[in-house]
């Protein structure tokens, strides 16, 4: 399976419709990849669906969420959460 | 005895699905299994792909572009119904919107300009196309249903001005259901706990919200989608015929709760 960290480029892609060869470690969601309000809920939400599953549920609270601001939050985040390659 | 609800022959419109996770969208996959056909509105060409993607299980989804703060647009949809189908049976209203700034924060530094936006998009829109379309609905009227949550009679910091929109959508649902009574169209809102959508995520306090509705409703746990499109498909099919003009809870109890 891809690195955590290619697997929130591959979603912070779809979701923000940019190149992943423009997604960097320090990208920032919404000063970098132009991302509005809504579309950082949205990151957040698909983030919580490709980590989770339906027997353990990956849910990031507002506060966490408020400190994800670039791709390399995300990754630490989740290795916080014990999920790492 | 087996009650069954069957909606074979019942179309109607959807308003408000974003995603997988939108309510309208549990909501449609429960009226599609009870046999409805469906129509879906989506606000402008951001929204496309993302219903394009929700809606792909369906064969060959009807998708209107329809801005539903826009009266014109709205009059140009339900032309589109028209003509593909004549006549309507029901319509569910899953719309509301606020600006980012007016979520959070104090309550009066809404200006007037998030004050319009939000029950515009929230309130305003359930008058228009409920009257749009009431035109569509046949001799035995249909029903019409929207979203709505507790917080428009008691206060969830943070809620702000969505809070006075959805008490004005209820209040709209009371008088709309007074003016098309006679015509046996129903007008009810459901007021669902808090459910992990789009809409609701942006929300600050939204985690706040999930985890007073757990600990203190008297079931002890949030509802679901599932719970929410139960009710829908009760409150868009005959079983409920003598129910208009109301505010349904599907909150685990949590409205009765004081302490």
């Amino acid at each position: 399976m891809a690195s955590v960290i290619d697997r929130v480029r591959e979603i912070a892609a779809d979701k923000l419709s940019v190149n992943l060869e423009d997604i960097k470690p320090e990208s920032s969601f919404t000063e970098d990849l132009e991302a509005d309000s809504l579309d950082v809920v949205e990151l957040i939400m698909a983030i919580e669906e490709e980590f989770g599953s339906d027997d353990n549920p990956l849910e990031i609270s507002d506060e966490d969420a408020e400190k994800i601001l670039t791709v390399n939050d995300a990754v630490n985040y989740l290795k916080s959460n014990n999920i790492e390659d | 005895m087996t009650v069954n609800i069957d909606l074979s022959g019942k179309k109607g419109v959807i308003w408000g699905v974003a995603n997988q996770r939108s309510i309208a969208w549990a909501i449609a996959q429960k009226l599609i299994d009870a046999g409805a056909d469906i129509a879906f509105t989506y606000q402008n060409d951001r929204l496309l792909s993302s219903i394009e993607k929700t809606t792909s299980s369906l064969n060959d989804p009807i998708l209107l572009e329809c801005d539903a703060t826009d009266d014109s647009q709205v009059e140009k949809v339900y032309k589109e119904i028209q003509s593909k189908w004549g006549k309507i049976d029901f319509i569910v209203h899953s719309v509301a919107y606020a600006e980012r700034e007016d979520l959070g924060g104090n309550f009066s530094d809404t200006n007037l300009h998030g004050f319009r936006t939000a029950l515009e998009a929230s309130a305003y829109t359930l008058i228009s196309i409920t009257k749009n379309a009431s035109h569509l609905f046949g001799e035995n009227g249909g029903s019409i249903i929207t979203m709505t949550f507790d917080a428009s009679v008691r206060v969830y910091p943070g809620y702000n001005i969505m809070g006075t929109a959805k008490a004005a959508l209820e209040n709209e649902v009371r008088q709309l259901a007074v003016e098309y009574g006679n015509r046996n169209i129903r007008i009810n809102a459901i007021s669902a706990g808090p459910l992990p959508t789009l809409a609701a995520r942006s929300i600050p306090g939204f985690s706040e919200m999930t985890r007073a509705h757990r600990e203190k409703s008297p079931l002890k746990r949030n509802i679901n989608h599932n719970e929410v499109a139960n009710t829908a498909l009760f409150l868009i099919s005959d079983l409920s015929s003598g129910i208009t003009g109301g505010t349904i809870p599907v909150d685990a109890g949590y409205g009765i709760i004081a302490l």
